[in-house]
């Protein structure tokens, strides 16, 4: 067994952890991201790596959270030039690609769309034949003018085969090297967000070719020779071949690699994650060892996409929330403004005028921080008043996220965790674990691979339980395929929805399956 | 007569959705098409039943199928032209006018891409003041209008004239015909003159569901509880606040049946709601009484948004708000509660109007 290096990106900081081979932290460190994030992500990896000095021949596996697809799109940056191609003519002209897309996102990309002939209905009959010279024609008119392709088929989440076949033929006209994204890879039924998804992905391949090279370089001069793994929003990692192949797939990992994190360090499968920052405190749910995703659709540079989100519930409780009441008149109340990374210069333990929830718990002796003896003056019933009040808000959240009335774990992580007491109601217990500053790059050189599918499933010809197994066997397979040791692969999420307005009894099936790394 | 801009369509789809209680699907491609009609063709015009003529001959556009469908197979958008066209040739006459059957989802939006294409005005008034499941269920059927002559298109350029002896044949045979037809048609349904509309329909429901979506949108602007905002406009009531901790879903002839469970929390804490949908929500019931029940309105509002849920989109975990409000007074007829009270839907009790059964609950307290 080899050791890990992981890593990952945020917004102010680039962490970095090494994992033995028995997964414990031996190794830690948060450096600033900087503007380019390579260069930060080498420090960061430089940082750790001193840790550990000759221990570093034992890394065997790489794992990066990282922003770069995000902040292309963003900053319109270093994107391909996309030919599109949807296929579902007659159907589907009535909303042309990218509509609703910012102009300049638009110009970034090219933009180049045909739609030709082809698709599926629901219940995997064609809409029309697929017309391979509409298709032909398209590719040669794109010719010269565009760098990727991305291919969107109607129903392609039922049937890939018109887009399998509009994919050979770009390897006919526009040559082999041209890389493909086709939508039936990508996402699931929604023709325009899959649509919008595919089309960013193509446009992401030069960005994800140069990320998975500059890490690769970066492991290099650091005499590291080990497998490359990306993470991706669900939790779940990638390999560089896959990485370079479906980029999109690494937007927005670091709220997914925090929740992994913090479960895996607190070792629990189901629990509530409870994060605690400077301005606000983040609670999460962790369902068999993944994060419970929100049904909202996820935007991405404007682009509205059929990517999820862990379900998060923000609250305005942090090591920075303004306390009012103890130290001057008027009702006792807490934040919800903060100083937020002034605590150090403002908050009264630390010599400065504004009493903060952390100067509430060191004044009740629960926590040893800055100077206690700036509190002398503060009246104990009133402090105690604000504390039960962190509590009760808290507690609310932690009621809320539940979905049954049983007692749950609860994980506390984050620099202002010190806010809280051991004992929570409507938790079962309150873990709070060591390193769980660096969680994120923890979740992301622990994560598992795994395989997803969508389909929809006529019950006419079978049973309820015959689909749901049927798109189980699919989901444990793309899971082999992606990487996972097939006994380790547990189904991790299954959900059943029948069609709406519609006889025939069909139901659309999800199932995600995910496994260890196959070492 | 006024004119409707984009902000007005992004509003009816929100407060349409409020309205469709859980049904009627996501309106987001309906949405599309209406703001992509008026890039083209200018603001869209909308009159009142008071500006409507007599003589106006007025055809109600609609799509019909599952809403799942809708946003994978997106329409070729001729599909509801071939429709209206076709009627027109059929009945011998041009549509003057066109109007929503129902204030939910998709259906808010289809005709306002009608009207906006054709440049004729579209109607402030519907035949569901909601949304329901099946097409005899529109204040219209109530008055006596038939369906028929109706026109349902595909994108293949299929047409179908039904002609049929009642509102539930076309029902029957409308549905079968869409599923063949891939699974989402558009139809242009009920053709009626502006003097039957006058008297069968419901008024002012196009600003209503503007106001609602105007509300939400300004109430975070304003720092009000959006919840509170929607309750005001509608007169509604708030039943329930809660979180999802069970959902049960069956396919039923075409329809989703099932139920959600939410376990309350804040005031709610220690009560439990179950909620009966059938694509809509039919039936609430807080601790085992009926606290609000079809042809009345139930709505789950996120409780932090405001924003509707729709019974597609219930997830384990949602946290929501659980509005009841008050339905127009034609479904409160005998043949009203007939076509949609809750027997109808199969369920063992009478209907009793929604505030009374607040005033009820609450005495009972």
């Amino acid at each position: 067994m080899a050791y890990r290096l992981g890593i990952d990106v945020g917004g102010t900081n680039t962490d970095a952890v090494v994992l033995n081979d028995e997964l414990e932290v031996i190794a830690s460190t948060k450096s600033a991201t900087t503007e380019d994030v390579m260069s930060g992500i080498e420090n960061a990896m430089k940082a750790v790596l001193e840790q550990i000095g000759d221990e570093r021949a034992r890394i065997g596996y790489a794992m990066l959270g990282t922003t770069q697809a995000t902040n292309a799109i963003v900053e319109r940056k270093h994107l391909n030039k996309v030919g599109i191609i949807r296929i579902g003519l007659p159907a589907t002209e009535a909303i042309e690609p990218m509509c609703g897309w910012s102009e300049d996102l638009k110009a970034a990309i090219g933009g180049q769309s045909y739609l030709v002939h082809g698709g599926h209905e629901f219940d995997g009959r064609e809409i029309s034949k697929l017309d391979e010279d509409e298709i032909r024609t398209a590719l040669s008119k794109m010719k010269g003018q565009v760098s990727t392709v991305a291919i969107i088929s109607v129903f392609s989440p039922v049937n890939d085969s018109h887009e399998l076949r509009a994919q050979e033929l770009v390897k006919e006209v526009l040559g082999e090297e041209v890389p493909v994204s086709l939508s039936s890879e990508i996402g699931s039924i929604g023709l325009i967000e899959r649509e919008n998804s595919t089309i960013l992905n193509a446009a992401l391949y030069d960005v994800a070719k140069k990320t998975v090279l500059g890490f690769k370089e970066a492991l290099n001069h650091q005499n590291i020779s080990a497998k490359i793994y990306l993470g991706q929003n669900d939790g779940t990692l990638m390999n560089a071949d896959y990485a370079v192949k479906y980029p999109v797939l690494t937007i927005a990992c670091g709220p997914t690699n925090s929740i992994r994190g913090a479960a895996y360090l607190a070792g629990f499968e189901d629990a509530l994650v409870v994060d605690v920052g400077g301005t606000t405190t983040d609670v999460g749910v962790l369902q068999r060892g993944f994060p419970r995703q929100s049904s909202l659709a996820v935007e991405i540079g404007g682009v509205r996409t059929n990517f999820r989100m862990p379900d998060l519930i923000s609250l305005g409780l942090g090591g920075g929330t303004i306390v009012r009441g103890v130290d001057n008149a008027g009702e006792i109340s807490v934040g919800p403004d903060s100083v937020g990374y002034k605590l150090t210069q403002e908050a009264r333990i630390f010599g400065g005028n504004t009493l903060t929830t952390s100067d509430v718990v060191v004044a009740l002796g629960h926590a040893d921080l800055g100077d206690a003896s700036y509190l002398k003056d503060l009246e104990s019933s009133k402090l105690e008043e604000v504390y039960q009040k962190m509590i009760e808000m808290t507690e609310d959240v932690i009621d809320r996220m539940k979905t049954s009335a049983q007692p749950v774990p609860v994980i506390l992580v984050g620099g202002g965790s010190l806010l809280l007491p051991q004992t929570l109601t409507g938790a079962s217990e309150v873990a709070k674990p060591e390193h769980f500053e660096v969680a994120n790059a923890i979740g992301s050189a622990i994560a598992q691979v795994s395989g997803e599918i969508e389909k929809l499933y006529s019950l006419e010809d079978m049973s309820r339980a015959e689909a749901v197994e049927d798109a189980k066997a699919l989901a444990i397979s793309d899971a082999i395929e992606a990487g996972a040791e097939p006994d380790s692969i547990e189904i991790v999420d299954i959900e059943d929805v029948p069609l709406a307005y519609l006889p025939g009894n069909v139901t659309r099936v999800h199932v995600k399956a995910a496994g260890n790394l196959r070492m | 007569m006024r004119l409707l801009d984009e902000q007005a369509i992004e509003d009816i789809a929100v407060g349409a959705a409020v309205l469709g209680t859980g049904g009627g699907g996501d309106p987001y491609v309906g949405k599309l098409m209406a703001l992509q009609a008026l890039k083209n063709n200018g603001p869209i015009k909308m009159i009142t039943l008071d500006e409507l003529d007599d003589d106006a001959f007025v055809v109600p556009t609609a799509m019909m199928g599952a809403p799942t469908v809708l946003v994978e197979k997106v329409p070729s958008g001729k599909e509801i032209f071939n429709s209206v066209h076709n009627l027109e040739d059929y009945m011998g006459k041009k549509i003057d006018v066109t109007m929503p059957i129902e204030a939910g989802g998709v259906n808010s939006m289809i005709p306002l891409a009608v009207a906006a294409s054709l440049g004729i005005p579209m109607i402030d008034a519907d035949g569901m003041g909601r949304a329901f499941p099946e097409l005899q269920m529109v204040t219209f059927h109530l008055f006596g209008v038939s369906a028929c002559p109706m026109l349902v298109s595909d994108e293949k350029g299929n047409s179908i004239v039904f002609k049929t002896v009642c509102n539930q044949w076309t029902e029957r045979i409308a549905r079968a015909a869409c599923s063949e037809m891939g699974g989402s048609v558009m139809d242009a349904i009920y053709p009626m003159s502006g003097a039957e509309v006058k008297k069968a329909s419901i008024p002012g429901i196009v600003t209503l569901t503007e106001e609602i979506g105007k509300g939400i949108r300004e109430a975070k602007e304003k720092g009000k509880s959006p919840i509170d905002v929607v309750l005001e406009i509608t007169g509604g009531f708030e039943i329930f606040k809660g979180k999802v901790v069970d959902i049960v879903r069956k396919t039923q002839g075409g329809f989703v049946r099932g139920e959600s469970h939410f376990s309350g929390i804040d005031e709610y804490k220690g009560s439990s709601l179950e909620l009966n949908f059938q694509n809509e929500n039919l039936v609430a019931i807080v601790d085992g009484k009926v606290a609000c029940s079809t042809p009345d309105l139930i709505a789950v509002l996120d409780a932090e948004t405001g924003h509707p849920i729709t019974t597609e989109g219930l997830r384990y975990g949602a946290r929501g708000v659980i509005i009841a409000m008050p339905c127009h007074e034609h479904w409160r007829t005998e043949i009203g509660i007939e076509t949609a009270g809750p027997r109808y839907f199969g369920y063992d009790f009478d209907y009793t109007p929604v505030e009374e059964l607040v005033a009820k609950n609450k005495a009972g307290e």
